[in-house]
């Protein structure tokens, strides 16, 4: 037979009951072309530029996850920083932008829209100053609409300046959304060596590198990892990394697949699989299922960022042999709340915001999805991302924060967002104040790259 | 006719275009009477030629896999797979359609 009745039953058995799919599929659109006479037409020409490649996005989506029976569960958009499109002379231009685009995402049937971004690492233009002020307005009125802000990069260091100003709006957007506990937050990443080319919310944009429009596509796979280590008791480390190697081939090749069938069909060039193992709230899809698969009582006790580092690493060489166009975040996630097994491990109170901190020195993207105490003072909140940027720009990595301050709750209260989102639980923060630390502000300098101990 | 006479089988790992309009369809389920017959009639009914066929019973569950052309089925992709669907809903199986590339993708360097 052309293949191995073992071979088909392997992919059915992923597909159908370990939860493979594909997570997004992201089209990233420049919009920097879209300049008008006036505000208003510059508006009209990014919706008319995004209709051109996406209007077909989702039909071309739902076609080629029928023929491959593998479920696509997004469709995105990722457009350019739309700081560097809109410039500073009109307040309500992101505003009025985000509400167009949130109801042009309704219109064509995407997901989510991002690129609401600042690149501000070294300093702040008057467009991004005005873009950030906008965040609070546009995270809580819009439901389509992401943004993100790079703060730091290890070419250029970390602009504490910015770090300062995001405790403060993502208050702001915490006491905007407080019906919602905080969703706004949600859509918001504070990114240290943010990369041009992820595929996934809410960090996505299209960087000022890449082409007029490209194809990313995210893959998700936990539930296949954790079952194929399961299935080896007893066998050593290095064994697990091989058996996890070889799993995140096969996903990553999936995920080539479909990149390559949509962009071929849409027309438009294919850009990168990230190689993320990315969680959902259903059991059996998650990444700290698959540290306790690997040996651990529970995610978050000693033990967990050695594991995790094993299968990240692995994950890397698996989906770098398979495919050469690996990119964005390519790590595994560790999203609090989208993970229930990672919520219970907080709500057991195994796994605390300083544990997770160090999980993140060794995988992708940072403090995630993780809702701390509604009154938390913003300068704690700007403490937290600046040793989360610290541990990315001395590393040379990517990584992320994404706090959601929920009002009126306390540390032990249940918190629901529903849907990919999910439920968690709000972690203990620690108290001890910052302030006059990070207050002080000002940019601290690019690290040394060599001396590396 | 000689043995020398069969040509080449089988394909193994011909190129993309021999294999551009080929399925896998794997039906699962309880062992019964005509299940067999009752997928490879609606098949030939849609004028899917079947190129490999192979089923197993292991205990009372039953298993087909079945690679099939569908170059010259006159209904697209997503109507024939509903109806596999259906057909497989009628006598208590389920079925599966994919596309062979995603299985070449997976398991073929």
């Amino acid at each position: 037979m052309l293949f191995d009745r073992s071979e088909i039953l392997e992919t059915l058995r992923m597909l159908e009951i370990e939860n493979l799919d594909v997570r997004t599929v992201t089209l990233g659109i420049n919009i920097l072309d879209c300049h008008g006479k006036g505000a208003s037409e510059t508006y009209q020409n990014v919706v008319k530029k995004i209709k051109k490649f996406a209007e077909p996005l989702h039909s071309v989506v739902e076609e080629v996850s029928l023929r491959y029976g593998i479920p696509i569960v997004n469709r995105r958009i990722a457009l350019s920083p739309v700081s560097l499109l809109l410039g500073s002379n009109n307040q309500e231009g992101p505003l009025v932008l985000a509400s167009f685009l949130d109801d042009l995402a309704r219109e064509i049937h995407v997901d989510f829209i991002g690129g609401f971004t600042a690149l501000v690492q070294k300093g702040m233009t008057p467009a991004d100053l005005q873009l950030i002020h906008a965040l609070p307005e546009i995270l809580s009125q819009t439901e389509h609409i992401c943004a993100s802000v790079n703060v730091a990069s290890t070419r250029s260091g970390i602009n504490v300046d910015a770090i300062l100003l995001m405790g403060k709006i993502i208050k702001e957007i915490a006491h905007r959304s407080r019906e919602k506990n905080g969703i706004g937050c949600a859509k918001l990443v504070i990114f240290a060596n943010a990369p041009e080319d992820n595929p996934f919310m809410a960090g996505a944009f299209h960087g000022t590198g890449e082409g007029d429009a490209v194809i990313n596509v995210g893959v998700s796979g936990p539930g296949v990892v954790k079952e194929m280590i399961s299935r080896h008791h007893g066998e050593d480390l290095g064994q697990i990394a091989e058996v996890i190697k070889r799993t995140a081939f096969k996903i990553t090749r999936v995920g080539e697949l479909i990149g390559r069938e949509v962009s071929r069909k849409l027309g438009v060039s294919f850009g990168i699989v990230d190689l993320s193992l990315a969680p959902t709230s259903r059991v059996g899809d998650s990444v700290a299922e698959i540290i306790e698969a690997m040996g651990l009582d529970a995610c978050g006790g000693w033990g967990t960022t050695l594991a995790l580092a094993v299968l990240t690493d692995a994950c890397k060489k698996g989906g770098a042999m398979a495919s050469s166009s690996v990119g964005g975040l390519s790590g595994a996630f560790i999203p609090v709340s989208e993970d229930a097994a990672m919520t219970k491990a907080v709500r057991t109170g195994v796994l605390n915001l300083e544990k997770l901190e160090a999980m993140t020195s060794v995988c992708s993207v940072g403090l995630d999805m993780i809702a701390i105490p509604g009154d938390t003072p913003e300068e704690v909140i700007s403490g937290i991302i600046g040793d989360e940027i610290a541990i990315g720009v001395i590393n040379n990595k990517t990584v992320g924060v994404r706090l959601i301050p929920v009002e009126g709750k306390k540390p032990g209260d249940e918190v629901v967002w529903g849907g990919l989102l999910g439920e968690t639980v709000v972690i203990n923060v620690n108290p001890t104040s910052p302030k006059n630390f990070i207050g002080r502000g000002g940019r601290v300098p690019a690290p040394i790259t060599s001396l590396r101990n | 006719m000689k043995f020398d006479d069969i040509p080449q089988l089988p394909f193994e790992e011909s190129d993309e275009s021999t294999q551009q309009d080929k399925v896998v369809i794997t039906v699962v389920g309880k062992d019964r009477v005509g299940i067999i017959a009752a997928v490879t009639s609606l098949l030939a009914e849609k004028q899917v030629n079947i190129e490999d066929i192979t089923q197993k019973i292991l205990g009372e569950y039953f298993t087909m896999i079945l690679i099939g052309d569908i170059s010259r089925c006159p209904i697209p992709l997503g109507e024939l797979k509903n109806q596999l669907i259906q057909k497989g809903t009628e006598i208590g199986v389920q079925i599966y359609l994919q596309h062979t590339s995603i299985f070449r993708a997976m398991h073929r360097i």
